[in-house]
């Protein structure tokens, strides 16, 4: 093995009723990809933490290049060589790539900026990588994937010799992960430390050497990638086996009746002419890159975007659907992919944040609410939706992924939704929590729901859809039943167009 | 190739920049139109001479509404300084170059102490800056015992500051606080496209967050963004006395709404992160014009203020509708 560039010893760590670390310890490589896995709230972001001086240790040693260190702060840290590229992409949208690489070391000539330069210096950080950015773009016109190359690029150019990736690939599309590992791969060919965090078990076998398991505060243990298989690392993480085991065959009964057509809907760049039926007790899967329209067809669909041509039918009535309110009306439910901004009110509690799509249900008297049924049925749905929380008052913020996905499942089963759209319904979400999430949707199904669910993830899709449909860029390319669709189909029906 | 030059024209001076420029030929040719008094020479100074203290304060308030924040105290800040002049003048008896510091001085003063609150303690910029705007009224009053304030006037003693804004030559007026005005704006400008100030004001607006991370001290620049709005209203303290001859202490409260809305209609974006000095020069000319030129066609005061609500309506309408539309694009 190569020389040990980070050696983290018996690290412990407390909050106020909370031992966060337990005597965890880490060692990383010069030129070694060590993936650190846990479920949410292992333990992982806090040793990065201590590791880059935001918190500080209660007790334990850090050795990084042969001294012994102690950052007060992530600038001492970056100062170092360590740095962070973060899961939430800490970028000035306003500001230009090259402006954001260089914040704070800007080149000056007297009192000025010296931009022109700044862009040089940024067009030959992109050239070592080999990725196509114009330094002079605004940092917010760029994709999510772009972005995350701009932090790998500052990250460098801070001659950084250890880099940490905190789930870099949660927002990516399969492309951009592949073009983010090659990435890695030529950052671990010039003899970097990386430490990669990641919830995705593929990723893991596909581009790390070693593997640190924590669990609750402990380090589990540390294995060989290479000789390792997923269970072993599942079983490490949660103390049990998961099986994702794909669908083999459509749960749907054929003489199934279409609860919601829609025919023909255009809306914007992102959504032209998509057609498509969902039957009762269904579970169909939108498949697709990142941008190929499947967000911007759910929106059209639920009233949030405006259509400008098209038909929606549901169980055959022709509907008119101008606003979510319509669709709600109309039984449709919608779980965004950005659960945190457009899911649930994070500083509100359970009670609140489930009944909030039919309050007016609620309220008598005038216009007083009824909090004796709302906590009534809010309590119904925690117990039916096995939500892990203290009580109904908590706070959703609180609350980990799973559960803040629970409660908003919770609010459109409250609002008697039928047709749930699930938009990413496992992101940012923990393996253990996602096995949940998906037996609760196998139940909402198998209880006459019908869901339609768009995501990244293709083991999600094959695991999970009795039908899929693949987009790309905003149209339907094509159709499987599960028992005939294969990762190999999809994806060439996803990039059938950016392919040729 | 002309094409492209002229595109390339419009994007450095902005879309809603050109909006307004356009706007601003409409109006004046418009009310030169509607009214014969209004074309006239000592219209422009009338209106310069409105211009130059809104015109200050507004430069000074970009840079906290850059960070997303505001700052409410420059309304009365301005009355407040002023009288805190005169009173160095009248009352101690010290040079006017003196209290033209003190003046600045003092403006410096409070717009870091609203940027320590804001930064370091991180009130919200609304409540901070909303309560020393109570603060410096009375202060004002406080420290000069409630007198009024008066600066020299033609003819005494110290009233040369008088003629950094107008010069009279053989009995014509000359606007020379608009070489004064053109010299900051182009500073300014500068300051925020140019420098590391100014890059980090942006940045904070930005994603204050990134910037701390960064290794960056937010809070030192943060603080700055509050510094310069207090020492331009300093700065349009002075400019404020040069243009009125009494300064009733405890006024003030709503100039600094003129100043904020001559900002935004600059294309300032309260969200913090985007906007330009020039597109703040601009949108204080279409006030003071709305301001000088309304009263000649026979709308008065209350008016024009039912005007500038529509206008800051309307443009800021327009600038998140494109923004709304570059996203989507």
């Amino acid at each position: 093995m190569n020389e040990v560039i980070l050696t983290m010893e018996g690290i412990d760590k407390s909050f106020p009723g909370v031992h966060a670390l337990d005597h965890v310890s880490l060692e990383v490589a010069k030129g070694e990809v060590h993936a650190l896995m846990g479920e949410n709230g292992a333990g992982k972001s806090t040793l990065m933490k201590v590791l880059t001086g935001i918190y500080s240790r209660d007790a334990g040693s850090i050795v990084y290049d042969g001294r012994k260190v102690c950052f007060s702060s992530p600038r001492e840290a970056q100062a170092a060589g360590i740095v962070i590229v973060h899961q939430e992409l800490n970028m000035m949208g306003h500001l230009t790539v090259a402006q954001n690489i260089f914040i704070g070391r800007e080149h000056t000539r007297g009192f000025l900026i010296d931009d022109a330069q700044m862009n040089d210096a940024a067009r030959q950080l992109f050239r070592q990588l080999n990725i196509d950015i114009d330094p002079k773009e605004k940092m917010g016109r760029l994709t999510v994937g772009k972005q995350q190359m701009c932090e790998i690029a500052k990250a460098i150019s801070h001659e950084a010799k250890v880099i940490i990736f905190d789930e870099p690939s949660a927002a990516l599309t399969d492309t951009e992960i592949e073009q983010l590992f090659r990435i890695i791969r030529v950052l671990r060919n010039k003899q970097y430390g990386i430490v990669y965090i990641s919830h995705r078990m593929d990723e893991i076998k596909q581009i790390t050497d070693r593997v640190t398991v924590m669990r609750d505060g402990k380090t589990v243990g540390t294995l060989i990638t290479a000789q390792s298989s997923k269970d072993d690392i599942v079983r490490m993480m949660v103390g049990r086996v998961i099986f994702e085991k794909p669908k083999t065959v459509s749960h749907v009964p054929a003489d199934a009746p279409v609860v919601l057509k829609v025919a023909n809907l255009n809306a914007g760049r992102m959504v032209r002419d998509v057609s498509f039926e969902l039957r009762k007790g269904e579970i169909l899967g939108f498949s697709g890159l990142m941008g190929a329209g499947r967000t911007e067809t759910a929106r059209a669909v639920f009233g949030a975007d405006i259509k400008e041509s098209g038909e929606v039918f549901i169980n055959g009535k022709k509907v008119q659907i101008h606003s979510p309110q319509d669709a709600v009306r109309e039984g449709i439910g919608y779980l965004s992919e950005d659960r945190k901004r457009y899911g649930v009110v994070l500083k509100k509690n359970i009670v609140e944040n489930s009944t909030l799509a039919c309050l007016r249900r609620y309220v008598k008297r005038g216009d007083l609410i009824d909090s004796t049924a709302e906590r009534k049925d809010t309590t119904a749905y925690v117990a039916a939706l096995k939500t892990k929380t203290p009580g109904i008052e908590q706070l959703v913020m609180n609350l980990s992924g799973g559960n803040q996905q629970k409660v908003v499942v919770a609010k459109w089963l409250i609002s008697n939704s039928n047709i749930l759209i699930f938009d990413e319904p496992t992101r940012g979400i923990d393996v253990g929590a996602k096995q949940e999430i998906y037996e609760l949707m196998n139940l909402l199904v198998k209880e006459g729901k019908s869901i339609i669910m768009i995501s990244s993830e293709m083991p999600e899709i094959l695991r999970m859809s009795d039908r899929i449909i693949v987009m790309c860029e905003g149209r339907i390319t094509a159709e499987f039943d599960v028992a005939e669709a294969t990762q190999e189909k999809i994806m060439n029906a996803a990039t059938r167009d950016i392919a040729v | 190739m002309t094409r492209a030059t002229g595109k390339s024209i419009i994007k450095a001076i902005g879309t809603q920049r050109l909006v307004i420029i356009g706007v601003l030929i409409v109006l004046f040719a418009f009310f030169s139109i509607a009214s014969e008094s209004f074309r006239r020479y000592t219209t422009l100074i009338t209106m310069s001479s409105y211009m130059y203290y809104i015109m200050l304060m507004s430069i000074g308030v970009t840079f906290p509404l850059l960070t997303g924040g505001v700052d409410l105290s420059i309304g009365t800040g301005v009355i407040c300084y002023s009288i805190v002049g005169s009173f160095i003048i009248r009352q101690m008896g010290m040079p006017i170059g003196v209290a033209m510091l003190v003046t600045i001085g003092m403006g410096v003063a409070i717009g870091f102490f609203n940027g320590v609150i804001v930064a370091k303690l991180e009130l919200p910029p609304f409540i901070t800056t909303l309560c020393s705007m109570m603060i410096v009224r009375g202060l004002g009053s406080i420290l000069t015992g409630g007198m009024s304030g008066v600066w020299p006037m033609a003819g005494q003693d110290g009233s040369w500051f008088r003629d950094l804004f107008k010069v009279t030559i053989d009995g014509t007026i000359y606007p020379v606080g608009m070489v004064l005005i053109i010299i900051l704006v182009t500073v300014m400008s500068i300051v925020l496209n140019h420098t590391r100030v100014g890059r980090y004001i942006l940045a904070i607006g930005s994603n204050k967050e990134a910037l701390k991370l960064s290794g960056v001290n937010a809070a030192r620049w943060h603080i700055m963004a509050y510094v310069f709005s207090g020492f331009f209203a300093g700065l349009a303290a002075i400019a404020y006395a040069g243009t009125f001859s009494n300064i009733t202490p405890g006024t003030g409260a709503g100039l600094e709404l003129d100043a904020i809305g001559g900002a935004i209609i600059g294309g300032t974006a309260m969200t913090g992160g985007s906007g330009s000095i020039i597109g703040t020069f601009l949108g204080v000319c279409l006030i003071s014009l709305l301001k000088t030129g309304l009263p000649y066609i026979g709308l008065q005061a209350n008016w024009q203020q039912i005007i500038t609500g529509a206008i800051i309506i309307t443009a800021v309408t327009i600038d998140m509708a494109r923004n709304r539309k570059q996203r989507a694009g």
